[in-house]
């Protein structure tokens, strides 16, 4: 089957698109029609069969041996969703030829993003495994991320783009754990086995679906989520016409709509997806009422019309699917015939404001008719998809008529759903007026007339959306063959004509409604004035993104003081917290004995005692010692007691090397002691102190018992019994020189490469010691922050002292500058 | 099996205590000590697996059991490789003291600079 290769089609011409725009321009985008174009072709070729019942399949082997495989399912509902996702998206991209101009910023990517963004969506509709699916999904959350940030030096468009991006991949995540518990207790990821045999005996269901609704909700801009739609429209519009009304939004509905089959009946299901759908059908209509700006306008009526959608896929019943392929279609071909309408208006005029938009429709006729009826289908008008659509949506839940719902919950959907279609059809009056009248109060601009070839993708689209309304029975095979697994009382076809139903009744009612409120609009919009501002999840979407900042910036401060004591301190307190604590209480409870009885030897030999005490005796005087060369003696006394024990415990050669590197050490560090001060500075002697004192001692204690248990519980010869016939081998007699000179050879190798980068590294070090070179290195800037820093340092050590005056910086800030200017005549 | 000697036990527990001790300082030169002072820690910490004091491992034909060479291999490994490390650190303080005129390691500034933010800086 083709369609993995449709998919790999998009992610080549993607590659391909940056050089082609620099090379053709705008024209380019033609050539980026092409993938979605295929794809098209392709379901259309195939869709005869499908919708015989019979799903066009592939897999493609991933990784064969642990059984992964990419498994493409293409049935009615995907049918549908690749006609808008490809359809829709190759006129888009012919469109955009026209839109763009060949000198826009980042033109390249944009078309090379919009393209693998329409290969994601169209694995998003056609895959048939729940975790390509959520890549995929992501894919799409991400390149829409690029899309909307397109103009990037705007602030307000990164942070539409963010907002997009962590409402929508955030409640993805939610998504993913709802997928893997789906996957878990169904048994499969695989979407179509899990919806034919629904694992609805788990009680982790419930729970399941309410997290993939909440990823699909979130996608899809539900109330009280769908505040990052309308913020996305900063994109450009074709941009926003592709992922914002025809294809990426429509994710949710699509994910809902694929799982409905087996999960509708499953509890919460048809109450979140009634509730929320209702809810956001009124709420989007109402808030497009109130946009001056046309795109807004249609953002919301987006958010009003996904709301619907949501309603119809996820309701369950048999009328409600038919009327989903319904309304899914006709909202993808009337919606982005009107986006691209307003990016005609907008690139020509240079405005999209109702308020300065006059006399439009005299001018731009073909644009203005093609708009007209898009927006009639979307009020719900005869002859047009919309309306036929809509009609099966209200019949849906006419009660009586809605299969298993109880009817006062039918009854109360389908007075939201009437209720939303008035404001629809109010909103879609507004849209063809505020775009296309004549306002006596607005003044015409001036304008070149578009041409023909830039107005055809909205013209087509528009008359896709009069076609196959006048031809429902087009569209009605795809409907039924969805809506099959539904069980039907009696068969319902979308039609123009149904006879005298209730559905047409309330329609009548709706445009009735519909056009009064349009009429009075001044009343409307007083009243929208006098109510006050909702509640907005936006609000909350601040909040969090200001409390995870907020955050992120107390731990920080609270964990990155800047001090390496401090650093290394956390490591060793943790030491003692995890793994000390853990010892402690083994040795507490008995679990691990100390040796003990005939395994406790206090010494080997009572010599031992006496290295051990200067040892001891010389670490302590290191430590204590603030007199650098008397620190440096004791330490050098303390590398030859370790050489004693070494002798003591049987390794000369041991011994006789730590002897030579001390003396060495010693050496080197007199060379560098010479140079730098007499003492170390001192620190007071204080709590803290004493607490890095005990945390020192309790660390190092720790190391030693365990190393003390660990030793003792050994089990297994040591493996270096075997060595001593080896060794004859190699006719050597010593046993330590011949591990490190025959069998760990490589190893030493390495201890002399490294010996030897060291002894490099150090005299570059040391050689280079130009002292100007050196000053010259730190600018002027730094010193400045050093002394800044260390102002605000004491400012905060003195609180109330306020801030240091600028002139009195630090003497040490100035230091150096004074004596480069000594050294440099 | 025998566990070590406790007085042995002990003297290397100093030894760890010291050298972090050393090493949370701010002088650079006593956190190189600190390092010296670990390494003698760890190399005797090696010697701790061969239990029994023996007769060193040279195969002069003599009876008698002689200790395990492999901790004395790995530990004179270490102790050439403490050494390399320790120069190179030196080198190092040598290398600050002449930029800065002292052997202190300054507090990181980005880091104070991160914890003087009262509002998140612009997310975008």
């Amino acid at each position: 089957m083709l369609l993995p290769l449709v998919l790999a089609l998009h992610a080549a011409v993607a590659v391909l698109l940056p050089p082609l725009v620099r090379l053709l321009g705008a024209r380019a985008f033609l050539v980026a029609a092409l993938p979605p174009a295929v794809s098209a072709v392709w379901v259309l070729v195939q869709s005869p069969s499908i919708v015989s019942g019979a799903p066009a399949v592939s897999s493609v082997a991933w990784v064969p041996a642990l059984g992964i495989t990419f498994d493409f399912r293409v049935d009615a509902l995907s049918l549908a969703m690749v006609l808008l996702v490809s359809g829709v998206g190759a006129a888009i991209f012919c469109y955009s030829a026209g839109y763009f101009h060949a000198g826009e910023r980042g033109l390249g990517r944009l078309a090379a993003v919009l393209v693998l963004f329409s290969g994601a969506m169209l694995g998003v509709v056609t895959t048939d495994n729940l975790f390509a699916l959520y890549v995929f999904w992501e894919l799409t959350s991400v390149t829409s991320f690029l899309l909307v940030g397109h103009d990037d030096r705007k602030e307000h468009a990164r942070r539409a783009a963010t907002q997009a991006l962590v409402t929508t991949a955030g409640f993805g995540l939610l998504m993913l754990i709802g997928f893997v518990l789906l996957g878990a207790i169904g048994g499969t990821y695989r979407i179509s086995e899990l919806v034919a045999d629904p694992p609805v005996d788990s009680p982790w269901l419930p729970l399941a679906l309410v997290l993939v609704l909440a990823g699909a909700f979130a996608k899809s801009a539900q109330a009280p989520l769908h505040f990052w739609l309308p913020g996305a429209m900063v994109a450009p519009t074709p941009v926003s016409a592709y992922l914002h009304a025809a294809a990426m939004v429509k994710g949710g509905v699509y994910l809902v709509a694929r799982l409905a089959p087996g999960f509708a009946d499953v509890d919460p299901w048809r109450a979140l997806v009634l509730g929320f759908g209702v809810a956001t059908m009124i709420v989007g209509g109402w808030r497009a009422l109130r946009q001056d700006d046309l795109k807004l306008l249609l953002a919301y009526g987006t958010v009003s019309q996904l709301g619907f959608l949501i309603v119809l896929g996820g309701a369950g019943t048999h009328v409600a699917a038919i009327a989903l392929i319904g309304v899914l279609l006709g909202h993808g071909f009337f919606k982005s015939t009107l986006f691209l309408t307003v990016g005609v208006i907008d690139h020509q005029t240079g405005t999209r404001s109702i308020s300065g938009l006059s006399g439009i429709g005299r001018r731009m006729p073909v644009l203005a008719v093609a708009a007209t009826l898009a927006a009639a289908s979307m009020a719900g008008l005869p002859p047009l998809l919309g309306f036929v659509g809509k009609e099966a949506g209200l019949e849906a839940f006419v009660p009586g008529h809605a299969g298993d719902l109880p009817p006062a919950v039918a009854l109360a959907v389908l007075a939201g759903l009437v209720v939303g279609s008035v404001l629809t059809f109010a909103y879609s009056a507004r849209f063809v007026w505020g775009a296309f009248a004549d306002k006596a109060t607005v003044s015409e601009r001036r304008f070149k007339r578009p041409s023909p070839a830039f107005t055809a993708a909205p013209v087509a689209l528009g008359a896709l959306s009069l076609a196959l309304g006048l031809l429902p029975f087009a569209v009605d095979p795809v409907a039924q063959s969805y809506a099959a697994p539904f069980p039907a009382e009696k068969p319902y076809h979308l039609a123009l004509w149904h006879g005298f139903t209730p559905a047409l009744g309330l329609t009548v009612l709706v445009v009735a409604a519909g056009a009064a409120m349009f009429l009075r609009r001044r009343s409307v919009a007083r009243l929208q004035n006098a109510m006050p501002r909702w509640p907005d999840a936006e609000v909350g979407y601040h909040l969090f993104v200001h409390a995870v900042y907020g955050t992120a910036l107390s731990v920080t401060r609270r964990t990155q003081s800047g001090s390496l004591p401090v650093y290394l301190g956390i490591i060793l307190a943790t030491l003692l917290a995890l793994p000390g604590v853990r010892l402690a209480a083994a040795l507490v409870s008995g679990e691990t004995p100390l040796p003990g009885g005939a395994d406790f030897r206090f010494w080997d030999s009572p010599l031992e005692a006496v290295v051990a005490v200067i040892v001891v005796v010389t670490a302590v005087g290191t430590v204590r010692e603030h007199r650098r060369f008397a620190a440096l003696i004791l330490i050098s006394a303390l590398g030859f007691g370790i050489a004693g024990l070494f002798v003591l415990h049987g390794a000369p050669d041991l011994a006789l090397t730590l002897v030579l590197v001390e003396t060495l050490t010693t050496i080197i560090l007199v060379f560098v002691l010479r140079r730098l001060p007499a003492t170390f500075s001192v620190r007071p002697n204080g709590w803290a102190k004493r607490m890095t004192v005990l945390l020192c001692s309790a660390a190092g204690t720790f190391i030693a018992v365990s190393l003390w248990l660990m030793t003792a519980a050994r089990t297994e010869e040591p493996i270096s019994t075997g060595f001593t016939d080896l060794a004859e081998e190699t006719g050597g007699r010593n046993l330590v020189n011949i591990i490190l000179a025959d069998f760990r050879a490589l190893d030493t190798f390495g201890e002399i490469v490294v010996l030897a980068t060291a002894a490099v590294a150090v005299a570059s070090l040391v050689l280079l010691n130009r002292r100007d070179r050196v000053v010259d290195e730190p600018t002027e800037e730094d010193a400045e922050e050093e002394a800044e820093a260390e102002a605000e340092g004491a400012a905060a050590a003195a609180p109330g002292a306020g801030p240091a005056p600028a002139g009195g910086a630090p003497a040490d800030g100035a230091a150096p500058t004074d004596t480069r200017g000594g050294e440099r005549p | 099996m025998n566990a070590p000697g406790f007085l042995l036990v002990v003297t290397v527990a100093v030894l760890y205590s010291s050298g972090f001790y050393l090493l949370l300082q701010r002088s650079l030169m006593r956190v190189v000590f600190g390092i010296l002072i670990l390494g003698h820690a760890a190399n005797l910490s090696l010697m701790l697996t061969d239990t029994a004091i023996t007769l060193p491992p040279l195969l002069t034909g003599q009876d008698g059991q002689i200790s395990d060479p492999l901790p004395q291999a790995m530990a004179l490994t270490a102790i050439v490789i403490t050494f390399g490390v320790t120069t190179f650190l030196l080198a190092l303080a040598y290398r600050v003291w002449l930029g800065d005129d002292n052997d202190e390691v300054p507090a990181d500034l980005e880091d104070r600079r991160i914890g003087r933010l009262t509002e998140p800086e612009d997310s975008s």
